[in-house]
C-alpha cells in the first residue's frame, strides 16, 4: 500500500536557526501518527510546510504517491489536507457557521451548512449550536469548531497541532473517541504533541523531532513514556528536589473575590476564596480562559476589588494598585511575557524597572537611577543565567525561555512574601522549565506563599503543596496533592460536573433543535 | 517578493538616519513637484533651503527663522509627550487658539494699565486656557472612553468659531470703528512678547520652547513619569502591571501639550501677531504634528525638526515672492516629508530580505 | 427671530443633500474600518476628491466624468495610505494624519486656478409619479442622482457585509488577521481593496461638496466634513444602516443651524456655526459611554498593523 503523506528531507531556516533539518518520514492511510518533540523542536515549522502556510527551502512532500507541494492552505485543503490549529484561527465575533464557512474552499449557503454542522458534529459527538458567537464557546468548545470545519470537507489528512492542551481529561477522552471514529473511517491523523502518555494511548507511530532533526521512530504502544522521554529531551531530566515545607501562618487569604467589570469575552470570577500559609506553594490549574488572566490581575492589582476581597497578613489590600501591593511584598509575573510582564522593545534595565523601582530603590526624587538599575538587571541575568549579551538588549530579543527567567528572576530577587505567577513556564525548553520551578521552590522554602497558576498539570503535580482548579471563573477547594488522582483533578477542572459533554442538558438541547430542522 | 523580516532590537542607526534620508527624498519628489508646477527644481530648493540660511537676505530671513520655530517647537514638545504614551491629542490648533484668546483678553483686560506683572499672567492664562481646552477630550477619555482623536480635533473648528466670535465681538478693537480684530499688543508695551535680543527672533515664546525642550528631555529620559510614559505607549498592559495609572498619564499628557500648545497661542498673539483676528491661527498645531514626528518624538530631535520645518515656511514664502510658488505647494511639501519619514520608519524596525532562489 | 420664514418642507429636502457628502464618506470608512484599518485622511482624500472632481467637471463639461475622477483620485490617494501602512507597516494613525495634512495642501495647490469658478449645474431627478406626492414628493423624491446613488451604495455594503462571502471574509480579516492569515486569506490584498473603496468613497463625497452642495471650489471647503464622516462611523456602531441615520440626523441639525442663522436668530453666527461639531461630540460622547455592547461591535483589528511572522 502507498504511504498516505511521505516527506523527503525537508529543509526550512530562518535567520539564526533551523526549523527542519532534513526532517523525513511517511504516514499510512488510516493509522493516527504522532510527531513528538519539546517547544521549539521544529514541530510547527514542519505542519505548516504540509499545510502551505510555510515553503521548504528544500526537500519534497508526496501526497498518495504523487508530488505534493501546496502553495497556500486552500490548496491543501483541495488536496485532502485539513488542520486543527493550537492557536488563531478562530473569529470570536463570528459566529460558529460564519466560522467553519471561511474555513472551506467552497462552503454551501449558510442555512444548509447549519445544518450540516449541527448534523456532523452530532454524529461525532461534539454537539454544537450553529448560532452561538465563539466568543462565547469554552475552550473545548471552540476547538470542536476547528475540528468540524475539517470534517466538513472529508479530509485524507487531518493535522492536529496540541490538540488537548486546552481540555480537561474528560474532554480528552471525548477528542479521542472521535479521533477513532475518524481512524477507523480511514482518515489518518498527524498528531503533534509532547504529552506522552496522551501519545502512547492513542497513536500507532511515532516520529520524534529534537532541534529540527528527526532523532528517532517508534511505536508508542511498546515504549515506555521514559524512553519517549529521552529521546525527546535527549538527556536526563533534572526533577526538582522537594524539601518538605514547614508550613507557617497564613500569608494570603482571598474571600469573595468576583469580578465587577468583565471585558468583552473574558471570564468573570465567581466569589473566589482561598488562603495560602508561608513557605507553600499552592498550584490552580484549569483549562486557559477559565478565569487565569483574571485572577492573576485581581491579585497583582492591575484589577482592583473591595478592599476585604484581597487581605495579606490580615491587613485588606483588595483596593490597593499594583506598586502599594508590592511596596507590601505582594508581588506577580503575568502569563504574557511580552507585552505584559516586559515591554517588548525595552531593554532589559529598563525592564527591570518596570517592577523594581520600588523595592530596589531604583529611583530618587522620581528620578530613575539608570547605573543601579542595570546593576539590578545584571544581577538577574547572572542569578538566573539568563542568556543574553548584556542588559541593554531589547527584551523581544530574547527566547522566551529566557525572557521568562528574567521576569521570574526580577519578582524573586525582590524578596516577595506573596508571588504570583501564571503559566511560569509556557513555551519554556526543558531545561529553563526546571530551572524556573527549582526557583519558585527555593522561594517557598525560604519562607514565602507562592501561587503558580498553570495549565500544565503535571508541572503542578511537581511542584504545588496543594491543588484548585478554576473552572469558568469558580476556583474549587484547594486539595493537598498528595494522593490526588487524575480522575479527580479531572472532576476539579471540570467544575465537577458530569463532564461528559455529549450527554449533557446542552447536547440534548442542541439535538431537539436538530430534529426540528429536519421537519 | 522582497520579504520583511523584524530586527531583534531596533536599529538605532536607522532611528536617526531615516529623518534625514526623508528630507532628501522629499527634496527630490518636492522639486518633481516644483517641476510639475513650470518651475526650476534646482532654484526652488535652494531657495527653500539654502537662501534664507546663507544667500544674500539672509540678515532677514534668519530671524523669521526662530519666529517660526519657537510656536512649532513648544507645541510638538507636548504633543510628542502625549504621542509617546500613546494619546493622540491632533488638537493642539484649537488649544493654541484658545490658548491665544485667554491671553489675550487677560492683557486687554488691564488696558491701558501698565504693570510688569501684565505679561507672566497672560502667560498663565494662555496656558491655563490650552490645558482647559485639552482637558475636554482628556476628560470624556477617561470618564466616557471617548476617542480623544476626533474630539480634540472637532474642537479645533469650534476653536476657530470662537476665535472669530472674539474677533468680531468682545475682543473687538473699540477704537476701530468696526473692523474685526482686537487691540494690538506690540504697541502695548506691558502685554507685548518683545524680542529678548533684538534682530534675532529670540521673543520670550522661543525662549519658553528651549526651555521646554530641557525639561521634556530630563523628563522622558530620567524621571520616573517619563519612563512611565514611554511604557504605556509601547504597550499599555505592561504599564499596568508597573502600576502606571493610565487616567493620570492621559490627563497629564493632555495637559501639558494642552498647556505648551496654549502659551505657543499666546506668545504669538501678544508678538508676532500681535492681535487676535479671524485668521489668526496659521495651522502650527497641524504642522507641529509633522515637527513631532520628524524628530522621533525626541525633545532634541523636535529642535531641530522644528527649526527644518521653519526653513521650510521661510524658505517656501521666499519662493513665493521670487518664484511664485503657491503657498499650497510647501504645505503639500511638508506633508510629504511625513509621508517618506513614516514609510521610512520601517528601516528602524524591519530588514529588507530577498529571498533565495527557487523559493517564492 | 422669524421661524415661520423657515420653509420647512424646503428645509428637509436640503437635508439629503447636506448629508450626502458626510453619508459617501462614511460609509466607506465604515468599509475601511470592518476590515480592521483605520483611515484618518478622509478630510484629505475628501478635499482631494472636491478639487479633482470640480477641475475634470470644469474641463470637460461633464459632472459624471467629475465625479469618476473624483473617486479614481479619492482612490489614489488612500492607496498611498494603503503602501505606507499596509507594506511598510507605519502607523496608521500618523500615515492617515499625513493623509489629511498632505491632501489639504495638494488639493489647494492643484485648486490654484479654480478658485471663485461657478460650478456646472447638476439637473434634478424628479423620480416619475412619487415626486408629485405632496410634501414627501418634493423632501424625498426631486434630488440629484448622487443622492440616489449615495443610498445605493449604503444598500450595496450592508448587502455585502451580511449576505457575501466576500463579505464575510473582510469581516474575518477585521476581526483577527492572524486566524484569517492562518486559513489562507490574503489580509493584505483585502485590506488594500477596502483601503481603495473607502478612499473613492471619500473622493465622492468632497466631489459632492464641490459641484452639488456648494456648487464651486473653495480651500478648505470641507472644513471637518471627514472627520465628522469619521465621528459618524463610531455613531453607527459599524453598522451601515446607521451610518444612513447618522448622516441624515447630521444633514438636519445643518440644514436647520444655516435656517436660524437666516431667520436672523439672535446670536452671533460664529456660535450657530460651531453647534454641528458640539453636537458630533456629544454624540460621540453618548456612544462611547454605552460601553460594552457598542464597543463589542468595533472590528477587534481596529487600528493594528499586521506583519505575517511565517
Amino acid at each position: 500500500m502507498t504511504d498516505l503523506l511521505s516527506i523527503q528531507r525537508l529543509t526550512k531556516a530562518y535567520p539564526g536557526v533551523v526549523a527542519n533539518d532534513d526532517v523525513s518520514f511517511d504516514i499510512a492511510p488510516g493509522e493516527i501518527h504522532a510527531l513528538l518533540g519539546e517547544n521549539g523542536a521544529g514541530k510547527s515549522t514542519l505542519v505548516k510546510m504540509i499545510y502551505g502556510l510555510v515553503k521548504p527551502d528544500s526537500g519534497k512532500m508526496e501526497l498518495f504517491g504523487k508530488p505534493y507541494a501546496p502553495a497556500r492552505p486552500s490548496a491543501a485543503r483541495t488536496a485532502g489536507v485539513a488542520m486543527v490549529f493550537q492557536h488563531f484561527s478562530l473569529f470570536e465575533a463570528l459566529n460558529v457557521a460564519e466560522n467553519v464557512g471561511l474555513g472551506m474552499e467552497t462552503p454551501p449557503p449558510m442555512r444548509e451548512l447549519a445544518r450540516e454542522i449541527r448534523e456532523v458534529s452530532h454524529a461525532y459527538g461534539l454537539p454544537l449550536d450553529p448560532r452561538r458567537l465563539v466568543g462565547d464557546l469554552s475552550a473545548g468548545e471552540r476547538q470542536r469548531v476547528e475540528i468540524i470545519r475539517c470534517l466538513l470537507q472529508d479530509p485524507k489528512l487531518l493535522i492536529m497541532d496540541e490538540p488537548t492542551s486546552v481540555l480537561t481529561p474528560q474532554e480528552v477522552e471525548i477528542l479521542f473517541a472521535t479521533l477513532n471514529k475518524l481512524k477507523a473511517e480511514g482518515t489518518s491523523i498527524l498528531y503533534i504533541s509532547h504529552k506522552l502518555e496522551e501519545i502512547r494511548a492513542l497513536c500507532d507511530r511515532a516520529t520524534i523531532l529534537r532541534r529540527g532533526k528527526v532523532v528517532g521512530a517508534c511505536n508508542p504502544r511498546e515504549s515506555s513514556a521514559a524512553e519517549l522521554a529521552e529521546m525527546m529531551v535527549g538527556e536526563a531530566l533534572h526533577t526538582p528536589d522537594r524539601a518538605p515545607g514547614e508550613r507557617g501562618e497564613v500569608v494570603l487569604q482571598v474571600a469573595g473575590l468576583t469580578s465587577q467589570h468583565v471585558e468583552a469575552f473574558g471570564t468573570r470570577l465567581q466569589n473566589i476564596g482561598f488562603e495560602v500559609h508561608a513557605g507553600e506553594v499552592l498550584g490552580i490549574g484549569g483549562v486557559a480562559g477559565n478565569g487565569q488572566d483574571e485572577l492573576l490581575s485581581a491579585l497583582s492589582g492591575e484589577t482592583l476589588g473591595p478592599r476585604e476581597t484581597v487581605r495579606l497578613r490580615g491587613k485588606p489590600v483588595g483596593n490597593l494598585g499594583p506598586n502599594a501591593r508590592r511596596a507590601l511584598g505582594m508581588l506577580a509575573a503575568p502569563e504574557e511575557r511580552l507585552g505584559h510582564a516586559a515591554a517588548p522593545d525595552m531593554s532589559l534595565t529598563e525592564n527591570a524597572v518596570l517592577s523594581g523601582w520600588q523595592r530596589e530603590d531604583l529611583t530618587r526624587n522620581g528620578f530613575v537611577l539608570w547605573g543601579k538599575s542595570r546593576g539590578f538587571a545584571e544581577t538577574i541575568i547572572q542569578s538566573f543565567d539568563v542568556r543574553t549579551p548584556g542588559p541593554g538588549v531589547a527584551a523581544r530579543a530574547l527566547s522566551g525561555g529566557n525572557l521568562q527567567k528574567f521576569v521570574i528572576g526580577r519578582e524573586i530577587l525582590q524578596r516577595p512574601d506573596v508571588l504570583v505567577v501564571n503559566q511560569p513556564t509556557w513555551g519554556v525548553d526543558a531545561a529553563a522549565a526546571a530551572a524556573i520551578r527549582q526557583a519558585l521552590l527555593d522561594l517557598a522554602a525560604g519562607g514565602a506563599a507562592v501561587i503558580v497558576i498553570s495549565q500544565d498539570l503535571e508541572e503542578l503535580m511537581k511542584v504545588a503543596d496543594r491543588f484548585a482548579a478554576l473552572n469558568a471563573g469558580h476556583l474549587s477547594a484547594p486539595r493537598p496533592t498528595q494522593g490526588l488522582t487524575m480522575e479527580q483533578i479531572g472532576l476539579m477542572l471540570g467544575g465537577a460536573h458530569d463532564m461528559d459533554v455529549a450527554h449533557t442538558d446542552e447536547a440534548h438541547h442542541i439535538k431537539e433543535s436538530y430534529e426540528e430542522g429536519r421537519q | 517578493m522582497i520579504r520583511l523580516e523584524k530586527r531583534p532590537t531596533p536599529s538605532r542607526f536607522w532611528t536617526w538616519s531615516t529623518p534625514v534620508l526623508a528630507v532628501l527624498l522629499t527634496m527630490i519628489a518636492g522639486g518633481l513637484m516644483f517641476a510639475a508646477l513650470g518651475k526650476n527644481p534646482f532654484i526652488a530648493i535652494k531657495t527653500i533651503f539654502y537662501d534664507p540660511i546663507l544667500g544674500e537676505f539672509a540678515f532677514y530671513y534668519r530671524g523669521q527663522l526662530l519666529v517660526k520655530a519657537g510656536p512649532l517647537i513648544l507645541i510638538a514638545v507636548g504633543l510628542a509627550m502625549g504621542f509617546r504614551a500613546g494619546i493622540w491629542n491632533i488638537g493642539a490648533e484649537g488649544q493654541y487658539i484658545i490658548g491665544a484668546i485667554c491671553g489675550a483678553a487677560v492683557g486687554l483686560a488691564f488696558y491701558p494699565a501698565e504693570s510688569w506683572i501684565i505679561f507672566p499672567l497672560m502667560i498663565v492664562a494662555g496656558a491655563l486656557g490650552g490645558l482647559l481646552w485639552a482637558m475636554i477630550p482628556a476628560i470624556l477619555k477617561v470618564r466616557f472612553k471617548t476617542n480623544e482623536i476626533l474630539v480634540s480635533l472637532l474642537l479645533v473648528y469650534v476653536a476657530e468659531q470662537l476665535l472669530a466670535a472674539m474677533a468680531l465681538g468682545p475682543l473687538r478693537n473699540p477704537e476701530a470703528s468696526g473692523f474685526p480684530g482686537s487691540r494690538n499688543l506690540q504697541q502695548y508695551p506691558s502685554a507685548a512678547n518683545t524680542e529678548i535680543i533684538p534682530g534675532t527672533g529670540m521673543h520670550w515664546g522661543v525662549a519658553a520652547a528651549l526651555i521646554a525642550v530641557v525639561f521634556a528631555y530630563v523628563l522622558l529620559s530620567r524621571h520616573l513619569t517619563g519612563f512611565h510614559i514611554r511604557l504605556a505607549g509601547q504597550s499599555p498592559r505592561a504599564a499596568r502591571f508597573g502600576g502606571v495609572n493610565p487616567t493620570a498619564l492621559v490627563v497629564f499628557c493632555m495637559g501639558v501639550s494642552g498647556a505648551l500648545a496654549g502659551m505657543a497661542g499666546m506668545f504669538e498673539v501678544s508678538g508676532p501677531a500681535g492681535q487676535i483676528s479671524i485668521d489668526f491661527n496659521s495651522g502650527y498645531g497641524f504642522t507641529a504634528i509633522i515637527v513631532a514626528f520628524l524628530g522621533r518624538l525626541h525633545p532634541i530631535g523636535i529642535l531641530m525638526a522644528g527649526l527644518l520645518m521653519a526653513l521650510t515656511y521661510i524658505g517656501g514664502e521666499a519662493a513665493q515672492a521670487t518664484m511664485q510658488i503657491p503657498a499650497a505647494a510647501i504645505q503639500a511639501f511638508q506633508g510629504m516629508l511625513l509621508f517618506f519619514l513614516l514609510g521610512l520608519d520601517v528601516l528602524s524596525n524591519y530588514r529588507f530580505r530577498l529571498p533565495r532562489e527557487g523559493v517564492a | 427671530m422669524d421661524l415661520s420664514s423657515i420653509n420647512w418642507v424646503l428645509l428637509l429636502a436640503s437635508l439629503m443633500v447636506a448629508a450626502t457628502p458626510i453619508l459617501l464618506a462614511g460609509i466607506g470608512e465604515l468599509v475601511v474600518e470592518r476590515a480592521g484599518v483605520l483611515n484618518l485622511g478622509v478630510e484629505g482624500m475628501m478635499i482631494t476628491g472636491a478639487i479633482s472632481g470640480f477641475a475634470i467637471a470644469i474641463n470637460t463639461g461633464s459632472v459624471t466624468l467629475g465625479f469618476i475622477a473624483a473617486a479614481a483620485a479619492g482612490a489614489l490617494l488612500s492607496l498611498l495610505f494603503g503602501f505606507l501602512t499596509q507594506y511598510l507597516l507605519s502607523n496608521q494613525v500618523a500615515t492617515g494624519l499625513a493623509l489629511t495634512l498632505f491632501g489639504l495642501g495638494l488639493s489647494s495647490l492643484m485648486g490654484q486656478g479654480y478658485v471663485g469658478i461657478k460650478g456646472l449645474s447638476v439637473p434634478d431627478i424628479h423620480l416619475p409619479i412619487l415626486s408629485d406626492i405632496p410634501v414627501l414628493g418634493p423632501i424625498l423624491f426631486r434630488h440629484d442622482a448622487m443622492v440616489y446613488v449615495s443610498i445605493l451604495i449604503v444598500a450595496g455594503v450592508w448587502a455585502f457585509l451580511k449576505f457575501t462571502r466576500g463579505g464575510l471574509i473582510l469581516r474575518a480579516v477585521g476581526e483577527s488577521h492572524d486566524a484569517a492569515h492562518a486559513l489562507g486569506y490574503k489580509v493584505v490584498r483585502i485590506r488594500l481593496m477596502a483601503i481603495a473603496f473607502g478612499g473613492a468613497c471619500a473622493g465622492l463625497g468632497g466631489a459632492y461638496l464641490s459641484l452639488v452642495r456648494v456648487p464651486q471650489w473653495t480651500e478648505g471647503m470641507t472644513a471637518g466634513a471627514g472627520w465628522i464622516a469619521l465621528a459618524l462611523v463610531v455613531f453607527a456602531s459599524w453598522k451601515p444602516w446607521r451610518v444612513l441615520i447618522g448622516a441624515y440626523l447630521f444633514g438636519g441639525l445643518t440644514v436647520l443651524q444655516l435656517n436660524l442663522q437666516a431667520a436672523g436668530m439672535k446670536i452671533p453666527v460664529e456660535y450657530l456655526a460651531m453647534s454641528p461639531y458640539i453636537i458630533t461630540i456629544l454624540v460621540l460622547v453618548v456612544m462611547s459611554s454605552r460601553g460594552g455592547r457598542a464597543a463589542l461591535n468595533a472590528p477587534a483589528e481596529l487600528g493594528r498593523s499586521f506583519h505575517a511572522s511565517s
